[in-house]
Formats: structure tokens, sequence, C-alpha cells
């Protein structure tokens, strides 16, 4: 016991040196959250939260499932790869409950969102001038689901 | 407890079976779906792209991006006389209502639509100093927006311009390639509003997915190979001009 007599101070120090980590892994298991570090140094759940974030485009599938006369309409026409809510806009609230009534599209604004003649358009792609119509909207003569007026488009 | 020998053998295979539940960790949000058996990226195939805006305005309804912010834009480009090296790159409004009609003139128009890359070895999630942004596991870079305070050393990091501080949150937002979306088996708000198919949501790691075709037989390139920062935006028919 010679080189423990006065080592007293010493198991005093080793002591709070214990009690101390202990207390710092307690706070640490208390304020880290459960899942950090589930993937990575980051919060496992936060993936979890960016998943659980509501949607507002129901996705073409959707449409489909009820408007099938519209389907047919399209399916073989120039807008067949269309999907319903890039002219419709987001309808995710309709897709839940049909009463949810989607706005009426204008035509004569709508349409030019894309077909507005430019030079920088794909050279392939149907673009029209601005007196193309003399200001009429585009469903006097075309069918939007099914635009071309040969493949029997008109109205 | 008195435990013979055959009940212990019986026993052991459940026990394996319970174990394994314990060490698959919490169930996810979508039930159905892995994220291990993804890896998200995009095809953006620029020819198709007709300059509409209609990504813009979706991912804007989807996420709720607030005005004069993008986590999707569109950029319009006019090279003349070949130079190369000195486009002129306009994107009014990030391009969300469109372009005002170029005249027909010397050179070459067209329109580059951006959106986060979701790099698979991304700056932004490096400087990171508190874990609150990351690539998941299923290769989406996200955000975590309790864990972020608003550095910005993300934003400043991004290559591609791809991040912003949200003026009201204060905190980091991008795009998350609607994650929300393509853990519900639905692609992201862009690709379905857009009209052309010029975007198109690609999984990696399913074999099945068109884009290894695409990949294998055109000529595609992403955006500033020499960072290196293992893009996932492939762009169909780049030009060189292309920042």
């Amino acid at each position: 016991m010679g080189i423990f007599k006065d080592a007293g101070h010493l198991f005093r120090f080793a002591a709070l040196f214990v009690v101390g980590t202990l207390t710092f892994l307690g706070i640490r298991g208390f304020f880290v959250p459960k899942s950090f570090g589930e993937y990575g140094h980051y919060r496992g759940n936060a993936i979890v939260e960016v998943a659980a974030r509501p949607i507002h485009y129901a996705g073409n599938q959707a449409c489909e499932t009820c408007h099938t006369d519209v389907v047919n309409k399209k399916k073989d026409g120039k807008h067949a790869h269309v999907n319903c809510e890039a002219c419709h806009g987001p309808l995710a609230k309709h897709a839940d409950d049909p009463s949810v009534e989607p706005t009426k599209l204008d035509t004569a604004v709508l349409c030019l969102s894309c077909h507005t003649a430019s030079a920088a358009k794909p050279k392939g792609f149907a673009q029209v001038a601005e007196d193309h119509s003399s200001g009429l909207p585009c469903e006097t003569c075309h069918q939007p689901h099914s635009p071309a007026i040969a493949a029997g488009g008109a109205k | 407890m008195n435990l013979s020998r055959r009940h212990f053998l019986i026993l052991l295979p459940a026990a394996a079976v319970a174990w394994q539940a314990v060490l698959a960790g919490s169930p996810e949000a979508s039930p159905n779906y892995k994220m291990s058996e993804h890896w998200w990226g995009m095809l953006i195939d620029i020819p198709k792209c007709i300059g509409c805006g209609n990504c813009v305005r979706a991912c804007q309804a989807e996420n709720d991006v607030p005005d004069g912010y993008f986590r999707t834009w569109v950029e319009r480009y006019h090279v003349s006389d070949g130079n190369l090296s000195n486009p002129e790159v306009i994107s009014p409004d990030g391009g969300k209502e469109g372009f005002s009609p170029a005249k027909e003139d010397e050179g070459k128009y067209f329109f580059v639509p951006k959106l986060c890359n979701q790099c698979a070895d991304s700056p932004c999630t490096q400087v990171c100093p508190v874990g609150a942004t990351f690539t998941s596991p299923d290769g989406v870079v996200l955000v975590d927006q309790t864990y972020c305070m608003g550095c910005a050393y993300c934003v400043q990091a991004c290559p591609y311009g791809c991040r912003y501080i949200h003026p009201t949150k204060k905190v980091v937002d991008k795009c998350t390639l609607c994650y929300h979306r393509i853990t519900k088996g639905l692609t992201t708000a862009c690709c379905e509003a857009c009209p052309t198919g010029a975007r198109q949501l690609a999984d990696l790691k399913n074999p099945k997915d068109p884009i290894h075709e695409f990949l294998k037989t055109h000529s595609v390139q992403v955006l500033k190979p020499q960072m290196a920062t293992g893009a996932k935006a492939f762009y169909y028919d780049l030009d060189g001009s292309v920042r």
C-alpha cells in the first residue's frame, strides 16, 4: 500500500472525471435525436419528414382512372403524350374529392404558352404566328385533346 | 427457466428472425418503398425543350417555392458566330412565364432547364457544419430544415447555384427531386407538367428504366464535369457553351 498512501486526491479526481463523462453522455443522449446516424451524419427521420409532404399534382394515372373518354380522344392525337396536369394544372384535390371543380381553361391564353412562334424553339415544334386566329380562342377550330384538324380534331 | 437442448434448437430460428426485425429498424413513410432499391437522377432532353416554363410553375406550386426563388429554372442560350465562350443567356423570372419570342437571327438558340443535379459526391453536403444536408441512401440531396441554421455555406458550395435561403424560414431550401412524390411511385412535378417530355425522372438502379438504353445510345453530358461532382442530371445534346 506504500505508493497509494497519499493518493486519495487522485481517486477523487478520477471519480470527478467519471461523473463528468457520465453527465456529458447523459446530456448528449438526451439531446441527440434517436435517428441521428441511422444512415450517416444526419437525422434519419428527416428523410421520412421530407417524404411526408403533401402532393399537389395527382399524376396522370389518377386522371386516367376516371377520364377514360379523354384518354381515348387523346391517344391518336399530337397531344397523346402530354400529361393532363401539364395544361389543367395541379389537381390532387380534385383527384381526392371529385366535387372540387377544376378551373375552366382559356385556350386563347393557355395554348400560346407553348405554341407562340419563336426562333428559339425547336424547328419541328408546332408554332403559330400572333395573327393566326385573329384573336379567336384556339378551341374555335382545334380540339385541344387531339388538335390536328385533318385528324378530325375540328369541332 | 428449464430449457432442454431440443427446445433451444427449435427456438433458435425464431430468435434469428426476431433479431433481423430489430436490425431492420423503423419502417419508412411509404411502406412499399425501399431506399436501397433506387438511385435517382434525371434526364434532360435539350432538343425537346420549348421554354414554356411549365416546369418552373409546377415546381413552385408543388413545393410552395416563394416568388423570385427557384428550385428549377429555364435558361435561354443564344450563341452567335460559333462564339461558344460568350453566349447570351437570359432567364426572365426563371423562365416561369416563358420567353418573349426570338427573332430569326444568325446563330443558334436553345433552352436549358436547370435543377439540383443530385450529385453523388456533392460539394454542398460536404461543407454543412451541422449535418443538416445530406445525400439520402437513394441518391437525393435533401435538407433537414429543423437542423439547418442558415449559414449558407452550402449555397456558396453548390457549383450550379441550386440552393437559396428561404426568405421567411431563414433556412436553406432546394430541389428535393420531389422526394415526397417519387417515394409514392409518382414522377416529379416538373416531369409531370413538361408537355414535351424534355425532362424524365430516372431510376439508375432499376434495370427496366429507359434511361439505361438512352445513356448507351445517345451523346449525354453532365454540367461542369470538371468539378467531379458525380452529377446525376444528364443532359442530352448539351452545347459546349452551357455553363
